[in-house]
């Protein structure tokens, strides 16, 4: 099944309305989950159980949430991901912009990097494969 | 004061769906507090005895190993009070499990009509989140179930009496 980018973000709009109880107004491309939407972190599961039942896909953990990057003294120096790291993050999270936190990839400011277009063209990926 | 939400399981069919009745009895205190002069059993334990029907459900897929606990009320509808008297059907359903979590569905019914209905969901505590070990001490969980008549009703999906749990 081949979804439209606006089919796509209505949906996601219709999830994140209902997960965060937010304003469909509010849920812009643009804003952030965390910051904007105030997502928290028992919502993110709940916006993966409304995504997967919207699209009929699977979201597996690791996909949004890169925890185990994170946590990993390979890719984590001093609370800051490594060059090496950031080439983990976008093999993993290609759908994702991680231009501004490259410039200063600090691990405390990763959850809030996800807006709602990312999580469309994540969406994107899986449904139009 | 026991924090018993449903009185008696009626159906449990594992990985699918429940149903348990709760009676209301004006020897409850809690049917005082909510609106004074009118005996009403609080919407919120409405909730709970869902919960707690839901959970269990939840908790028997991962033959209960996990640390289930209820981490999200979604969209609530109350349509009627539930007053001394009312004997209410409870049923919930399972919608989605994940590695961390599930969701359940749930309607309360008196006499046919629906009271209630809600969206649930349950998180899986990670070992070592707030509390080590097991969330019941051993033989607790159990003796409620019976006590609700779990295991008189319980089946797997294909039908067959659900096996033993000894970690229980």
């Amino acid at each position: 099944m081949t979804l439209s980018q606006d089919e796509i973000f209505e949906k996601v709009q219709e999830a994140l309305v209902d997960a965060l109880g937010v304003d469909e107004e509010e849920t812009t491309k643009e804003a952030t989950l965390v910051g904007d939407l105030g997502a928290e972190s028992i919502d993110f599961l709940d916006i993966v159980f409304k995504l997967e039942k919207a699209f009929g896909i699977e979201i597996p953990r690791e996909e949004l949430s890169p925890e185990d990057i994170l946590t990993n003294s390979q890719y984590v120096q001093d609370g800051v991901v490594t060059p090496d790291g950031m080439q983990e993050l976008k093999a993993r999270m290609p759908w994702a912009d991680l231009s501004k936190f490259e410039e200063n990839p600090r691990v405390q400011d990763f959850g809030n990097l996800l807006t709602v277009g990312d999580l469309c063209s994540y969406v994107e990926s899986k449904v139009n494969q | 004061m026991r924090w018993f939400w449903v009185d008696r399981f009626t159906e449990f069919v594992s990985g699918s769906h429940a149903q348990g009745i709760k009676n209301v009895a004006l020897d409850e205190e809690v049917l005082d507090h909510y609106c004074l002069g009118f005996a009403m059993l609080p919407p919120t334990l409405i909730i709970e005895g869902l919960a707690q029907l839901g959970g269990v459900l939840v908790h028997e897929v991962f033959g209960f190993e996990k640390r289930v606990v209820l981490a999200k009320v979604g969209s609530v509808k109350y349509h009627q009070p539930a007053k001394a008297g009312d004997q209410l059907i409870y049923r919930v359903r399972l919608e989605g499990v994940q590695e961390r979590g599930a969701t359940v569905t749930g309607t309360s019914h008196c006499e046919g009509v629906l009271q209630a209905e809600a969206e649930l969901m349950f998180a899986f505590m990670e070992d070592g989140y707030l509390v080590e070990g097991p969330l019941f001490n051993r033989g607790d969980l159990r003796a409620m179930l019976r006590l609700m008549d779990f295991f008189k009703v319980a089946v797997t999906a294909d039908g067959k009496p659900i096996p033993t749990y000894e970690n229980l």
